[in-house]
């Protein structure tokens, strides 16, 4: 028995969590060291990783006039390699109009709302992935930085709490599979410790760019678990917790995964 | 180990079930008129140490269709984690023991109470319980109200694990 074993039945007669072991910072990994060499070489070129496509996407879209206030990203935030360095390597953060952890998504859409006067994209469409993907993209090789304080801490928690939690029919936790038995192979996939350091990212089985939130999607199917809908707070808080996990590690946005 | 398990409290696995209670009487009737349809489709079991000895059907179990979950990755699962002496099955699972020779390391009701619900020996374990349903939470519209396995699909199975006695 694992020593989180222990207290995985402490707590399950309160259907409660467990906080297993978290991986010591030093042995994290991210998904791309799993990969083979091909795929690794197709994140590692710009001229052959289809994320690109994405990319320049979002840039036309930056500086493209929007909504009732006719205004562009751009007209606000000037050029974004050089004022979008960073940011999404501290997203999810706190927004104080919100009241609640926002991710880059969310954030987009409301200077959409608020800014341009316009309406949202809609998550998942090719629109928002593309800005997300261009916005990130500014971050490549930087470091996650994920504001700890008081504001966020509950949130935080709350991710990690998700995270633990046993659910769906077949009664497995997130931890189970990305603290305790990465690097196991699942059928034929490696399993990896699940950071969310390249999304949006280009999925080989996808064929298309996708969100972090779709990945958790896929994830909570395999476990035969209810998927939230999207933009929901617990994915947020769940993206967040991952963030925190993966602190240190350097941004890869826009990724290649199998 | 025998029968430590909680009783269950499947009407507020998700959480919500204190909420439910709390609202009205109408609701708290309903919820164990819920549980107790739930319960019925599950067949009674009597676990005796490590092993629930008879069969939850009262018959034995078909050795082929047996195999046929356990290699099925969308029925039994099992490869998801184990491995086994499928040679025709090219990505098996690392996560967990080897399949071979499991009919040679334990009885036929070891093996029951080992896909029924192996949570009742190893409480932190990620194999999952194959006929329970209390306890769970946040189970898919798609699975809800039943188990992952049936409990003929479960004899099936018992059968075929017990024909596999070479290391
Ligand atoms: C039964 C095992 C299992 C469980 C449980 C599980 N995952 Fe995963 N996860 C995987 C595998 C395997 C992959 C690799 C992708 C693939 O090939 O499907 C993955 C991929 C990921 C990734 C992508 C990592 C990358 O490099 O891009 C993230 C993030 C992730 N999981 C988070 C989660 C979260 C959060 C949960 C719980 C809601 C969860 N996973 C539950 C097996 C699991
Ligand atoms: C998500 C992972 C997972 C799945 C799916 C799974 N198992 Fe397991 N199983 C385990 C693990 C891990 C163990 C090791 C003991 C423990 O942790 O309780 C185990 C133990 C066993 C054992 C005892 C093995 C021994 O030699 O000690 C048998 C038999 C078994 N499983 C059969 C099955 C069958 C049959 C299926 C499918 C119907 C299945 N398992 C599905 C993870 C899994």
């Amino acid at each position: 028995m694992k020593p989180a074993a222990a207290v995985v039945f402490a707590t399950a007669v309160l259907g409660a969590t467990a906080i297993a072991a978290e991986i010591p910072l030093a042995d994290r990994k991210s998904g791309y060291e799993y990969m083979g060499r091909e795929t690794r070489a197709m994140q590692d070129d710009d001229t052959a990783n289809p994320g690109m496509l994405w990319v320049l996407d979002g840039e036309a879209l930056w500086n493209r006039k929007e909504g009732a206030a006719a205004k562009s990203c751009a007209d606000c935030h000037g050029d974004a390699r050089a004022s979008m360095k960073g940011v999404a390597a501290r997203y999810p953060a706190f927004s104080t109009e919100r009241g609640r952890p926002v991710n880059l998504e969310q954030r987009i859409n409301i200077c959409r709302a608020e800014q341009q006067q316009s309406t949202p994209l809609p998550f998942e469409s090719k629109e928002l992935l593309a800005l997300a993907a261009y916005v990130g993209r500014q971050s490549r090789g930087m470091p996650i930085e994920i504001a700890d304080d008081e504001r966020t801490k509950p949130f935080l928690q709350a991710g990690r709490e998700l995270f633990t939690q046993r659910q769906g029919q077949l009664n497995l936790s997130c931890a189970q599979c990305h603290d305790d038995n990465w690097g196991q192979k699942l059928a034929g996939a490696v399993i990896p410790q699940g950071h969310p350091t390249g999304y949006p990212l280009y999925r080989l089985e996808w064929q298309a760019l996708g969100s972090l939130q779709r990945r958790l999607r896929n994830c909570l199917f395999g476990m035969r678990a209810v998927s939230y809908p999207s933009g929901a707070p617990e994915y947020v808080d769940l993206e967040l917790y991952l963030m925190w996990r993966a602190r240190g590690m350097p941004i890869e946005t826009p990724a290649v995964r199998p | 180990m025998t029968g430590s398990r909680p009783s269950p409290t499947k009407s507020s696995a998700d959480g919500c079930g204190a909420l439910v209670y709390a609202v009205a009487l109408a609701a708290v009737i309903a919820s164990f008129a819920d549980d107790a349809r739930t319960q019925e489709q599950l067949r009674p079991y009597t676990v005796v140490g490590d092993a629930i000895p008879q069969s939850l059907t009262g018959a034995k179990g078909d050795v082929e269709r047996g195999r046929n979950i356990v290699v099925n990755r969308q029925v039994g699962l099992c490869l998801l984690c184990h491995s086994g002496p499928f040679p025709e099955e090219k990505f098996q699972g690392t996560l967990a023991p080897d399949l071979k020779g499991t009919g040679a390391r334990w009885s036929e009701g070891q093996l029951r109470l080992r896909i029924v619900d192996a949570s009742r020996l190893n409480p932190g374990t990620i194999m999952p319980p194959y006929y329970r349903m209390d306890g769970l939470t946040r189970v898919a519209p798609a699975f809800q109200g039943k188990p992952v396995l049936t409990a003929e699909q479960i004899e099936d199975v018992v059968a075929y694990l017990a024909t596999l006695r070479n290391e």
